[in-house]
Order: structure tokens, then C-alpha cells, then sequence
């Protein structure tokens, strides 16, 4: 059953694209040999070009162009080996330049898909319709003086991929799971790191709506939305508001809006009424760029396993599922961090702890894989003493969650807190005696047919024991003793 | 191809060129006059001919991606008509 908003005349479709900026990482700027490292002091990675002072001249960062070739061919998509620049005109204050220098009808990349899985388990595929190199402009600040409002050009010139998708997607999850899939991508190929508070992944979001079946009717640009969340939300919010405009009689013009998440409305740029008049035309101050075939291939080759063919390989190596491969490999440390545990270890177990306690404990603490307080390799140890029987499982929560304290290795605390599992037959069966003459009643009971009562008794013994005695060998003496 | 007074006025406020009424005409004959100039280049016949970029025959050359620009703020900031701290200041853009 395809998704539709339901309006007064009907469903309604929804039809779905995405532009999305992605910032590259790069030392330098596209054209310029100026920073591009984020927070930097006001205008301090600014050179002559990026403040458009006049007879500057742009030479292009090679690396630049090979990030742009890496997530063309990490998008399965078409490299142009002869693409072209031109500038695209408009005024701002943040645009000394007074035009942006971007590709147009030659983009450096051409046609490619994006696999996208949806929470049924399905997957689509996304269509990408091209991705071109360009400038960013530098950043605008409103909110620090009464009249004034404050330029900073440390953005200005820095290389961005503009990722244009086709019209493919259908309802606000769509949208949701293809911008984490390529932001996903991105990150593996180290080409951006997709980091959307810090503005360096960034989403104009195309919609429109119809009736099944229909072509395709007007769509609005909602610009610059800045978050997973606020796509989804600006998607649904600009939808209804279509519909309403539709079912009212009135016909939706093709405008550029902005989406206001306070108040969960998306309204007019009036600002941008001419903006899609940007007089286009190529670049007097570029040649074309051509690109080397074998150059290409190298990049090519160079390129890392990107998550659908880790996926695919953890779920084959490993016997994991392919729900938890998936959730491995949004991000490239997690899967190796479950790689380095698993390896010559039960996977499956090392799965469970990882989507368990492990999730857990990064959430609670606030910290990511990067720095999380308890290394592959001390999980790993955690997992081989419960193997070997050093310790039982529920002990295991507990040295973990000293471990996510402390850091300090399992070993070191198993020793220092004495939590050794008790597997001396010797000291189980006292403990069983013991518990068993405590409670003469419920001895009774149970061999009177209450046999529920077998698991209050092995709470008793582990209590006993301080949780320490090795489970299997309780239960088992247990149950001889209670005959 | 002729450009009526409304498009010599768009192209004027696309370039953020203010145009007095009187102006206009002037300006219209003027372009007019420079597109029909350039226009004299459709009647060549260039029927499998590649487009020519520029009069090198190279391609663009590419630099290395090191930092080597950048930290004159004072500099970039010199012609500002104002600024405050080390930020532009300009009129308050309202969106």
C-alpha cells in the first residue's frame, strides 16, 4: 500500500527530490589555498579570490576533484572525463564574488542510484541525477547587532558537491532513509563528513503532490533544511499545504520556500523571486576540466568497501542478521568495532552485547564509538571470560558497567572485586544446603508437585553467592538435591 | 533575437543597476545593437565542430591541496565600508 495524504477530494501522492550540498573535506578551498578547517576566527581563512577582489585568479585543488570522482563512482554513477564551469550570478552579501562559480549543463558527475532500505525491510532504488562541483558561499549572521547583520567569508570558496536525486522518492521516510544512506556513503568514502549541525551536509527539498496516477504537478523548494528530522517534517508540512492550496480552488506556484520547525510551517522566500534567473554562463577564467581515465580507475580501485557490500559480507562471515548488519554499518567505526570483536570470537553473542549493553551505555554516557570508555578490545576480553567460565552472564553486566566507569581492563576488575565465578562443586552444595534449610516449607511444596518454585531456589543460592555461582553447575546441584 | 524595455529593465535590476525611465531607450539601442553584432556569428555553419573554450590548446592544471593563503583578515577587511570585530558589517538582511 503506497503512502498518500488523504484531503478533502481524496488521497494524494507525494513526489519527492533532494538536493543535497555536501561540504568535501579538503585542507584547502576549491580555488584557493585558504583553510577550510570549521570555527576558525572570523575571515582568517580568507584569501584575495574568496573575498572576490578583482584580478584574483581560480586554480583548482586536484584533491578536491578526486573527493567529487570518489563519491561519483561510491554513487554508481556515470564520471565525466571532460566536465566545465560556470558562473552562476546572483547578489548577496555573503557572495563578494557576486556569482558562484558552479557546473552546469557539464557536470563532473553524471547519472547514479542510491540502494535505500525502508524500516519494512524493503529496499528502493533512489535515481541520482547528477552531482556537480561548486563554491560555497561564506555565512550570514542576523542575530548580533540591531541593524546590522555580520559577514564571515571563512566559507566562501570552499569546495561543495551540489547531489541532485530524481524525483524517486514518495513519502517523508523515503526521504529520511535516503539522505542517512548517503550520508552513510559520503562518510565511508571520507569525501564529507556529513556533520548537519555544522551546516557541511545541508538539503533543499523538492515536493509536490498529486493524484494517483497522475503526471507531475508544480513543486515548491523548501531551502535549507538542516536536519534528518526537519526533512521529513518539511516534506509532509509543504504536502499538506499543497493539497490545501489545490483543494481550495487555487494552483500552486513554483517558488522557493523555507521551513520554519518552530512552528511547523513552511513560507515564502519572497527574497528569491528573481533567484532563478542566475544568467549562467561559462567561466572565462577556467578551461574545462579533463579528467585522466587512468587516474580515475585509480580512485576507483582506492575506494573503500562501502556499506552495502559490508553488509552483505558481515551477514555471509559472520551468520549475523541482516537487521543487525545494517545497523552495523551506518557508520564505518561501528562496523569495524564489531569486526575486531567478532573475529575468532561467537559473533552472534558479540552482536547481542553490541545492540544491547553496549548501545546502551554509549547513549547514556554521551559518547560515540570513537571514544567509547570501553575499547574492542576490552569487550572482546569481557566476552572471552564468559566463554572460558571465568564469570557468569548477569556477573558480566555488572563488570561491564564498571568497565564503562572506569575503562580499567575486565580482568583487572574481576580480580580486584573477586568476582570469579564459583565453579567448586563444594562450596555450591553448601550454599544449596543452606537455602534448602532456610526454607523447609518451600522444600515441601515444591516436592508436592509446585516445581515453579525450583527457580525461587536458584535466586536464593545466587543471592548466597553474591551472584557469582556458575549458573549450569547450580541448577544441577539443585536439582539433584531436590530429587 | 531583440530585448524590449521590460527585459532592459530586468537585466538592470538583476544587476542591481538602477536605471533612470529616460535611460532605457538609450540602453535598449545600445544592446540591441551588440546582440545583432554577435548574432552576425549564427550564419557560420559549424556543423561538426566542437566547441571551442578557449585559445590554448591545454586542459585546466590542477594544485595540490595544501594551505597557502589565508591569516591577512586586516587585509580582506580593508576596503570593507564597515566592520565590526573582524566580521563585514553590512545593511541588516531580513529574510
Amino acid at each position: 500500500m503506497s503512502y498518500t495524504i488523504g484531503g478533502e477530494t481524496g488521497p494524494w501522492e507525494l513526489v519527492i527530490g533532494l538536493e543535497v550540498h555536501a561540504q568535501i573535506i579538503s585542507k584547502s578551498k576549491l580555488f584557493s589555498g585558504a583553510a577550510t578547517e570549521f570555527g576558525a576566527e572570523p575571515n582568517s581563512q580568507v584569501s584575495f579570490i574568496d573575498a572576490g577582489f578583482p584580478g584574483m585568479l581560480p586554480v583548482i585543488n586536484r584533491e578536491c576533484v578526486a573527493q567529487a570522482v570518489r563519491t561519483g563512482l561510491g554513487l554508481d554513477a556515470r564520471i565525466n572525463l571532460i566536465s566545465r564551469f560556470d558562473r552562476k550570478n546572483y547578489f548577496y552579501a555573503d557572495l563578494p564574488q557576486g556569482y558562484q562559480i558552479s557546473q552546469y549543463d557539464q557536470p563532473i558527475v553524471g547519472a547514479g542510484t542510491v540502494e535505500i532500505e525502508l524500516e519494512s525491510g524493503e529496499t528502493r532504488s533512489i535515481g541520482i541525477t547528477r552531482l556537480h562541483l561548486e563554491q560555497d558561499a561564506g555565512k550570514s549572521m542576523h542575530d548580533q547587532h540591531a541593524s546590522k547583520s555580520f559577514v564571515d567569508l571563512n566559507r566562501s570558496g570552499v569546495a561543495l558537491m551540489e547531489i541532485v536525486s530524481e524525483p524517486d522518492m514518495r513519502n517523508p521516510e523515503e526521504a529520511g532513509a535516503y539522505l542517512r544512506k548517503l550520508r552513510t556513503i559520503l562518510r565511508y568514502l571520507g569525501t564529507c563528513d556529513g556533520n548537519m549541525d555544522e551546516g557541511s551536509m545541508r538539503a533543499d527539498v523538492n515536493v509536490s503532490v498529486r493524484k494517483p496516477g497522475e503526471a507531475f504537478r508544480t513543486r515548491c523548494e523548501v531551502k535549507n533544511v538542516n536536519s534528518i528530522r526537519f526533512v521529513m517534517q518539511a516534506v509532509e508540512t509543504e504536502a499538506r499545504r499543497q493539497i490545501e492550496v489545490w483543494e481550495s480552488g487555487g494552483v500552486v506556484e513554483q517558488e522557493t520556500r523555507l521551513f520554519d520547525p518552530a512552528r511547523g510551517v513552511t513560507r515564502s522566500m519572497r527574497s528569491k523571486e528573481d533567484a532563478h534567473d542566475y544568467r549562467y554562463f561559462p567561466e572565462p577564467d577556467l578551461l574545462p576540466l579533463v579528467l585522466d581515465e587512468t587516474w580515475v580507475a585509480a580512485l576507483k580501485n582506492d575506494l573503500p568497501e562501502l556499506p552495502d557490500a559490508k553488509r552483505a559480507r558481515l551477514v555471509r562471515d559472520f551468520g549475523i542478521s541482516a537487521y543487525e548488519s545494517a545497523i552495523f554499518v551506518m557508520e564505518r567505526a561501528t562496523a569495524d568495532f564489531f569486526e575486531t570483536v567478532a573475529k575468532g570470537r561467537d559473533a552472534k553473542l558479540v552482536a547481542n552485547w553490541m545492540l544491547g549493553d553496549f548501545f546502551a551505555a554509549l547513549n547514556r554516557t554521551g559518547r560515540n564509538i570513537e571514544d567509547s570508555p570501553v575499547s574492542a578490545k576490552n569487550l572482546g576480553a569481557l566476552l572471552d571470560l564468559i566463554s572460558d567460565a571465568t564469570i557468569n552472564g548477569k556477573i558480566a553486566k555488572e563488570v561491564f558497567e564498571i568497565m564503562v566507569e572506569t575503562g580499567d581492563t575486565p580482568g583487572a576488575i574481576i580480580e580486584a572485586r573477586g568476582l570469579r565465578q564459583v565453579t567448586d562443586t563444594g562450596a555450591i552444595d553448601t550454599a544449596i544446603d543452606r537455602v534448602l534449610a532456610a526454607n523447609a516449607d518451600k522444600v515441601a511444596e515444591y516436592k508436592s508437585g509446585k516445581e515453579k518454585l525450583f527457580g525461587f531456589f536458584v535466586g536464593q543460592v545466587m543471592k548466597a553467592m553474591a551472584g557469582k555461582g556458575n549458573p549450569a553447575l547450580v541448577n544441577e546441584a539443585l536439582k539433584t538435591k531436590l530429587g | 533575437m531583440s530585448l524590449d524595455p521590460a527585459m532592459v529593465r530586468r537585466i538592470a535590476k538583476l544587476a542591481r543597476i538602477r536605471l533612470a525611465d529616460d535611460e532605457v531607450p538609450r540602453l535598449q539601442g545600445e544592446l540591441n545593437a551588440i546582440l545583432g553584432y554577435v548574432e552576425q556569428l549564427a550564419a557560420v555553419d559549424v556543423d561538426g565542430v566542437a566547441p571551442l573554450t578557449g585559445g590554448a590548446q591545454m586542459t585546466m592544471r590542477m594544485r595540490e591541496d595544501r594551505v597557502t593563503d589565508g591569516g591577512i583578515p586586516d587585509h580582506v577587511l580593508a576596503n570593507a565600508p564597515d566592520r565590526i570585530g573582524d566580521f563585514f558589517a553590512v545593511p541588516k538582511v531580513v529574510e
